[in-house]
């Protein structure tokens, strides 16, 4: 007699019962899919359906459904020029208030989009789509926020008449001193006192004094946490600022994540020209707004070639004309919380709201400064790699423009408008000084294009490598062990099962190396089984009865089977760490594939064959 | 059906000398090639562009490569990708490029050959990004070894062991590098990715061997240890060989079936199989034994006493 625990049965049961219905969205398959969101990104109401529906009627456009899933409605149809025409439909009528987004939609029964099942992703290259790879440059990051202590401290010791001879900048570099503000004082100025001028700016910093012979110094220096901190806010605004852009675009489930210390990666399934998507991504920007140097000439300086003390020209306007603004900066695009184009009194303007830090500087400037101008710089950066005596130099270009320059009617803080625009200017101005709030700047450093066609070639050869592959594994496991092989195959079957189920629920997006990762599990599960099967033809060989045998099998074969699991465990953890993308994508299901393996080799096997053998009183032989 | 009816009884100790030699000249012809010939390495690893493009009609890799050196891409690499109308298209790392300003002239370029010629694939990898990925790909081989020797040396309770596992762990991936290196196959990610696999996978085969002795050592304790290894490996071989076959299907139909983009990756799954194989069978226990494995390292127990007390 062989007996299995009554619990384990129904563990093994309930196991796969849950993995049937977690994998069964999988089979399906999928429609060509629009996507229809709102720009404001309110949820789509369903009494937008009707509109939408009798509209793409009218342009003879064969939909088969129209549905609203999670706040964005979903058409499907029969085939890709269907899904083409709609989407040029939909946009030339609705492109105020909506933005569209080719996608696919699982063909899978309504119920199991409620209940919340849904096919596993698929990754870019299985599907077509863009992905970039992102450059945070933290380390500037870093100086603009310690440039804005620098600046602080000018302020607080001129306001408490407390004369200085230099602030500095100490960036850490590859040196080991921290990050530090010096503040270098003369003899006649009192240290403590600058000390105290400069505490309610530099809370929570640690403030020295070291003497000179030519006076004394102020150091501010920063510990590594609040360096740390402020390149983590970097990439976190970098983050959000990327998603809204993405969001903008109107794609389908894009990814946008953070990698490592400081790269951020977007996926983008389904968009195809990238140029288009890098022009709206990859505005990499930051802003200033400035004073205007109302006192000089601009045109005196460009006919000297450089600026007075205090001020910096710029040639490069929006308006054609070149102006000097002064060097202190007032606000920073990182300050800007929003900026939109709306309709006032006065005519279209661009409403704008800063930080209270910004806030407080701006009312500090409009105050002092009424019925001067005030200009708004839009700073962009691009990395450029050259070639100088046959070495690659890389060096940041930064383009510089004045998209702005109006005059300050009133005075304000954090909340004002700017007018005199036209509605197209007043959009366009929202939208640069939008981009502009993306604080640090970041580069392209990875891009991979994969155009739909490719995806659909690879899906079919994976899955076609997976059937054949399978298939052959489960004759010759059928013929090499008979009774016994086919409930390997029973088992290698509901691994694949699981293995699917457990994707479907953790929603890791499926890569072709995802699919190899599938191929080569099945190929390993079969070794627990043949390790178990192998040990028991040994007993049988050593005399055994049967069902001894198939006991012993069983327990001697699990350390072996636990030992050698584990160490292909470390190799895929290992890989499942250090791997990004695809190799990832690979390292999850060689894991999870190792994991489902132990558990239908060891308990669905064992469950299946004390099922078949166990209540047999006398077994002569066993067909293995 | 049964491969392996009666017990194998081959001589694996006592021939070690042989298989040894074996792979000390196949480990020195791999780092000869290594060294002198190096890797073909992908873009994933040298930054760069690469592309692939379809064509209507079969076209001739040598004139889609002047077409393209006409069309300013003067070191363009040109290869044909899974069927004579695909071809793979490789230019080196360029200043300011990006895919956006790359692809339209790609695309006239191919278009001035084959009017519906299209580009499918276009991948920009910056070079730093390679750079980076090749110091951690060495340092996510170095972290797996590590683990595993610890992992070994625990459950085994010798380090014996676990240098012979390590020793014969790491014969593999260099024979991967080597045939690659021989023949110039393209070596990306997914390599990568395969040859950690393989590490996992040969380790398997030596952890079931390892664990038969184990047990061997448990109930024969006064047998000779090149006995106990030979013993354990005859006793394991028809597993060993059977889990191979079947994953070699597996892996052939990935081979064969998986197209151009999973080619190297199967090829190193392969290579690594057969390596693995050879490897946990012949190098590993014989490595444990010339360290001086006896019953003793791995059952170190109380039982000593009464061993010491014998005359």
């Amino acid at each position: 007699m062989l007996e299995y625990a009554r619990w384990k049965y129904i563990l093994v049961g309930a196991v796969l019962v849950l993995a049937f219905v977690f994998a069964l969205p999988n089979v399906f398959g999928e429609d060509a899919a629009l996507q229809v969101a709102r720009k404001d990104r309110a949820p789509v109401t369903a009494d937008a359906i009707p509109t939408v529906e009798s509209y793409l009627k009218e342009h003879g456009v064969a939909y088969q459904k129209a549905y609203i899933d999670s706040g964005r409605l979903m058409i499907r149809f029969p085939n890709v020029p269907e899904q083409l025409k709609a989407r040029d439909a939909v946009n030339e009528k609705f492109s105020d208030t909506y933005v569209t987004a080719l996608s696919f939609a699982s063909r899978a029964p309504e119920i199991f989009r409620r209940l919340g099942l849904r096919p596993m992703p698929l990754g870019l290259d299985l599907r077509g789509g863009l992905y970039l790879l992102y450059q945070v440059d933290v380390a500037g990051a870093v100086n603009q926020w310690l440039e804005g202590y620098a600046q602080d401290a000018r302020r607080s010791l001129a306001t408490a008449n407390i004369p200085f001879k230099d602030v500095t900048i100490v960036t850490a570099g590859s040196s080991e001193r921290p990050n530090a503000i010096r503040i270098v004082l003369p003899a006649e100025a009192d240290a403590n006192a600058a000390r105290t001028a400069l505490g309610s700016s530099f809370q929570g910093v640690q403030l020295s004094t070291e003497s000179l012979p030519s006076g004394s110094a102020v150091v501010a220096t920063f510990t590594n946490a609040q360096i740390k901190q402020r390149q983590d806010d970097a990439i976190q605004t970098n983050i959000t600022t990327l998603r809204n852009r993405v969001n903008e675009l109107g794609v389908s489930e894009p990814i946008v994540q953070r990698q490592g210390l400081d790269r951020i990666n977007v996926q983008l399934p389904g968009v195809q020209n990238s140029a288009e998507v890098k022009d709206i991504l990859g505005k990499v920007a930051t802003l200033e707004f400035r004073l205007e140097d109302m006192s000089n000439s601009a045109l005196e300086a460009v006919a000297s070639g450089h600026a007075p003390l205090g001020s910096k020209l710029y040639t490069h306007t929006r308006f054609g004309r070149p102006i000097l603004l002064k060097r202190e900066i007032i606000a920073t695009g990182d300050q800007l919380t929003s900026a939109t184009s709306t309709q006032t009194q006065e005519g279209p303007a661009v409403a704008i709201k800063l930080d209270s830090r910004a806030g407080d500087a701006m009312l500090k400037t409009t105050r002092a400064n009424l019925k001067k101008r005030m200009a708004v710089v839009l700073i962009e950066k691009r990395r450029e790699t050259t070639e100088v005596n046959g070495k690659k130099v890389t060096k940041d270009i930064t383009d510089e423009q004045v998209i702005n320059d109006a005059t300050i009617q009133g005075i304000f803080s954090n909340n004002f408008q700017i007018t005199g625009l036209s509605a197209g200017e007043a959009r366009e101005l929202a939208l640069l000084l939008r981009s502009g709030s993306l604080s640090t700047p970041i580069y392209v450093i990875e891009e991979r294009a994969v155009g739909p066609s490719v995806g659909k070639e690879n899906i079919d050869k994976g899955v076609n490598a997976l059937i054949i592959g399978m298939a052959g594994v489960f004759i010759f496991m059928a013929i090499y062990y008979r009774t016994f092989g086919l409930v390997a195959d029973a088992v290698l079957l509901a691994n694949v099962v699981l293995l699917a189920a457990l994707l479907s629920m953790m929603r890791a997006s499926l890569s072709l190396p995802g699919i190899a990762g599938i191929i080569l599990t099945v190929g390993m599960a079969v070794d627990a089984n043949v390790l178990i099967y192998e040990r028991i033809r040994e007993e049988i060989r050593k005399g055994v009865s049967p069902q001894a045998a198939i006991r012993a099998g069983f327990e001697k074969a699990f350390s072996a089977i636990a030992d050698s699991n584990v160490t292909t465990l470390i190799a895929g953890l290992v890989l499942w760490v250090f791997g990004t993308g695809p190799i990832r994508g690979f390292a999850v299901v060689l894991t999870l594939g190792i994991a489902t393996s132990l558990f239908t080799a060891l308990m669905g096997s064992r469950a299946l064959i004390t099922l078949m053998y166990g209540g047999k009183k006398k077994l002569a032989r066993l067909s293995i | 059906m049964e491969f392996f009816h009666k017990q194998t009884n081959f001589p694996f100790m006592a021939t070690r000398k042989v298989w040894y030699t074996l792979s000390v000249i196949l480990m020195i012809g791999s780092v000869v090639s290594f060294a002198t010939r190096g890797l073909n390495l992908g873009i994933d690893f040298t930054g760069g562009i690469s592309a692939n493009a379809t064509f209507a009609q079969t076209v001739n890799v040598e004139t889609v490569r002047s077409g393209l050196v006409a069309a300013g891409f003067h070191e363009a690499q040109v290869q044909s990708f899974g069927s004579s109308r695909d071809l793979a298209i490789r230019l080196p790392p360029e200043p300011g490029q990006n895919a956006a300003s790359i692809r339209p002239k790609l695309e006239t370029a191919i278009q001035s050959i084959d009017k519906s010629a299209l580009v499918q694939q276009i991948d920009v990898v910056g070079p730093q990004v390679g750079n980076e990925l090749k110091t951690s790909a060495a340092w996510a081989l170095a972290f797996t070894l590590l683990l595993i020797f610890i992992y070994i040396a625990f459950r085994f309770h010798t380090w014996r062991l676990s240098l012979g596992a390590i020793l014969a762990v790491i014969h593999d991936p260099i024979l991967v590098l080597g045939i690659f290196s021989v023949t110039q196959t393209s070596f990306d990610l997914a390599v990568v990715a395969a040859i950690l696999a393989v590490i996992g996978y040969s380790l398997n085969d030596t952890v079931v061997v390892f664990d038969r002795i184990r047990e061997r050592l448990e109930t024969n304790r006064r047998l000779a240890p090149d006995i106990v290894l030979d013993q354990s490996i005859n006793q394991t071989l028809s597993r060993t060989i059977m889990t191979k076959v079947v994953t070699s299907i597996v892996v052939v139909a990935l081979l064969f079936l998986g197209g151009p983009v999973l080619r190297g990756f199967s090829e190193a799954l392969m290579i690594g199989i057969v390596a693995g194989t050879y490897s946990s069978i012949y190098i590993s226990s014989a490595i444990a034994l010339d360290c001086g494995l006896t019953a003793e390292h791995v059952f170190p127990s109380e039982k000593k006493a009464v061993l010491d007390s014998r005359p």
